[in-house]
């Protein structure tokens, strides 16, 4: 039993690990800033998401697991409000390339 | 495991280290602030896998701060920009 929870953490945490990559090579790699804020939220959400995922497997009790889903939906919140505000500041500066 | 779990800390941290580069080729001060934001959310998924991984619970919580802290760094940003061209304008 724990040989497949921790098979299913390491499977979840890679796929995090790899979205946290893609939004490294899409901030360094796209073109502009609202295509660059595209790559930055698949790692806030999906990266973050399944790092806890992960994580959920391997908790002991309720209130552990509770507190990892509310840090990643904190984040999700965050994400989501900043990624509004930073696209209309990059608008408004106009395009830089 | 929780070798695993180290091992994933460090290419997450490493990784959005990496990210890092951004803050200097800019060429925005809104490109500049993401990469900022990229480290806030690797930043917190590394400490969650070090707070599992060296049985350190209270690291969660302060993933959970920096978690708030990173969402008011872009908050405080934004309405800079917006108040200095305010100004300009």
């Amino acid at each position: 039993m724990s040989l497949a929870l921790n098979g299913l953490t390491i499977v979840a945490v890679c796929a995090g690990a790899f979205f946290f990559l893609a939004g490294t090579v899409g901030l360094l790699r796209f073109p502009d800033a609202l295509s660059r804020l595209h790559a930055l939220t698949k790692a806030d959400n999906l990266g973050l998401g399944l790092v806890v995922l992960g994580l959920l497997f391997q908790v002991g009790g309720v209130f552990a697991a509770l507190k990892l889903i509310g840090v990643w939906l904190l984040t999700l919140l965050a994400a989501a409000t900043v990624s509004q505000l930073l696209a209309r500041a990059a608008r408004a500066s106009g395009p830089h390339e | 495991m929780a070798d695993f779990l180290l091992a994933a800390a460090g290419f997450v941290l490493v990784t959005v280290a990496v990210g890092l580069v951004r803050i200097l080729s800019g060429p925005g001060d809104a490109d500049r602030i993401m990469a900022a934001q990229l480290f806030g959310t690797g930043g917190i998924a590394a400490l969650l896998l070090l707070a599992q991984a060296m049985s350190v619970p209270a690291a969660i919580d302060v993933g959970l701060v920096l978690g708030l802290l990173a969402a008011f760094v872009s908050v405080a940003f934004v309405k800079g920009v917006t108040r200095s061209q305010a100004d300009e304008a």
